[in-house]
């Protein structure tokens, strides 16, 4: 992967900011909490600790190349879904068809988008596995609390494998002048919609005070979100020289995905809250599970994926 | 040559041991919530819902280490003597106490093999259901196994286990699991009182396990 000399500098960005809060997060606690009892303070340790772990792995894959992304993704799909499913309705009837959805549908998915079949990875789980599951459901005779097995079960789908499938989908795209450093869409999507996270919840921290859906979350503030929001494009934007982009067209893109990242934690929250759980899973020391650090991820990729496809690939 | 070939066997038990709890761990990313009591050495009688094949394993899974060692399953003879795999499974990988289902066929009192177990230090893994449930109901009626050994070890500390979300990952008859994400909650240990009836204690012990699942009126 040629985008190797942007791609170590925004790692390397990436490792002084994770040190400066490393740092920060150690003089907080030595200053306020030695006792380490203050929760909010070991949760931000937690949470920083947690960054490295998950900076290192994405590394990792970037290093290994196409496929290492594309199974760094298969992975974390698997993950989510498993986050997702353990919450949705079901019966035994579904057994076969959930069993697809893990064994057949999300392998699928991601073969396709390692052949790089575009006209089938972008149909596969809202046309075949839409169509095709219920049956597998119907088939099995239970009608009980039928509609919403099904449709609990291909939203999961869409959102654990279909959105998620479109982060190493980014790999696929024919961008002229380009070539060779598609891994930067990838790295550039994840840093700023991410970035956008954390900048949201330290504006929130610092100056929030009007929430923007109390019966949603409590954390997310009007203050947070447009501090967030408009810091996060303010850097994203500075980085455009490492994008297919200009300036302004990179401020554009950050706006876009840093607000649909916001979209997704919200309407993932909803979903937590109609479920009756504070996390999606446990597995991410101080974040929850899989699904909460992928929320704005899930949201932004396939709408950065169509939107740079359409205006900037050649195919 | 005999004592290579044990040492061999229990490498193999371990590892397979170690093959069986990394499955487990993929599969249903088992989470322990340590309600009642902690997760600290001392003799214990784990008893939990039987919903499936796996339910012991996850138990096994999420125990540390150090308990685990010391912690046997107690299992179904018939089932776990069935082929040479499945009785190497059930016997060198989790020691298990294997009892006979069958009252008219056995020669060994299950209640007394059991309290010979604990007696050699080992904890216990029981199902007091009996089988596997697979009906909409929560939990089936305790077969009596749980009262008789309470009275004959009354200083063990009995332990209820509720397993969440099991039967759905590999209901019974089913071959390929569904991975979803299995809690146990651990709730507080109780014991038999003196003067407490089989019936009471019963009740009492399964109320206990049912309170865990939070599904409870």
């Amino acid at each position: 992967m040629n985008g190797a000399p942007h791609l170590l500098l925004l790692l390397g960005g990436v490792a002084c900011i994770l040190v400066l809060a490393t740092l920060i997060g150690q003089v907080l606690r030595a200053r306020l909490d030695p006792q380490g009892t203050d929760p909010v303070i070991e949760n931000l340790n937690a949470r920083i600790a947690a960054w490295w772990g998950m900076v290192a792995l994405l590394s990792v894959a970037f290093i290994a190349g196409r496929g290492g992304v594309i199974l760094l993704f298969a992975l974390l799909s698997f993950a989510a879904l498993r986050e997702f499913l353990s919450l949705t309705a079901k019966h035994a009837a579904d057994h076969w068809s959930l069993a697809a959805g893990f064994f057949v549908i999300l392998p699928l998915q991601y073969w396709l988008i390692w052949l790089d079949w575009y006209g089938l990875y972008s149909v596969f789980v809202p046309v075949y596995a839409f169509l095709l599951l219920p049956v597998v459901s119907a088939l099995h005779g239970n009608t009980k609390h039928f509609l919403i097995r099904v449709a609990e079960t291909q939203w999961a789908l869409m959102i654990c494998v279909f959105c998620i499938s479109h982060v190493p989908a980014l790999l696929t795209l024919q961008i002229p002048g380009f070539e060779g450093r598609n891994v930067m869409l990838i790295a550039w999507l994840i840093f700023v919609v991410q970035l956008s996270d954390v900048l949201q919840y330290v504006w929130g921290k610092l100056i929030g005070r009007r929430k923007v859906a109390p019966n949603l979350s409590p954390s997310k503030t009007w203050e947070g979100l447009v501090g967030g929001a408009l810091s996060a494009t303010l850097i994203g934007a500075s980085l455009w020289w490492m994008t297919p982009f200009t300036l302004t067209q990179a401020a554009g893109m950050c706006l876009v995905i840093t607000l649909m990242g916001f979209f997704g934690g919200l309407v993932m929250s909803a979903i937590k809250r109609d479920k009756g759980v504070k996390d999606w899973g446990h597995l991410i020391a101080g974040h929850g599970g899989f699904i909460d650090r992928l929320d704005s991820v899930i949201f932004a990729a396939p709408i950065f994926f169509h939107l740079t496809r359409y205006w900037y690939s050649a195919v | 040559m005999e004592g290579v070939k044990a040492a061999l066997r229990s490498a193999a038990a371990l590892a397979t041991g170690k093959a069986i709890t990394l499955f487990a761990r993929f599969v249903t990313a088992p989470r322990a919530l340590w309600q009642g009591i902690e997760p600290t050495y001392a003799q214990r009688v784990y008893f939990a819902n039987h919903s499936s094949n796996g339910d012991f394993v996850l138990i096994w899974t999420v125990l540390p280490a150090a308990l685990r060692a010391r912690t046997r399953p107690v299992a179904a003879l018939d089932y776990w003597l069935k082929s040479p795999l499945r009785a190497f499974i059930g016997r060198e990988v989790f020691n298990a106490v294997l009892i006979d289902r069958r009252p008219e066929e056995r020669t060994e009192d299950p209640v007394a093999q059991m309290a010979a177990a604990l007696d050699e230090g080992s904890s216990l893994i029981l199902f007091p259901e009996g089988g596997r449930n697979s009906g909409e109901t929560p939990l089936l009626p305790f077969k009596s196994g749980l009262y008789h050994l309470a009275r004959m070890r009354p200083n063990v500390d009995l332990v209820p286990v509720w397993i969440s979300n099991l039967n759905h990952v590999m209901p019974k008859g089913k071959v390929v699991p569904v991975p979803l994400i299995c809690t146990l909650t651990f709730g507080a240990a109780l014991r038999l009182d003196p003067n407490e009836s089989k019936e009471a204690f019963l009740a009492r012990a399964s109320s206990s396990l049912l309170a865990l699942s939070g599904e409870a009126a």
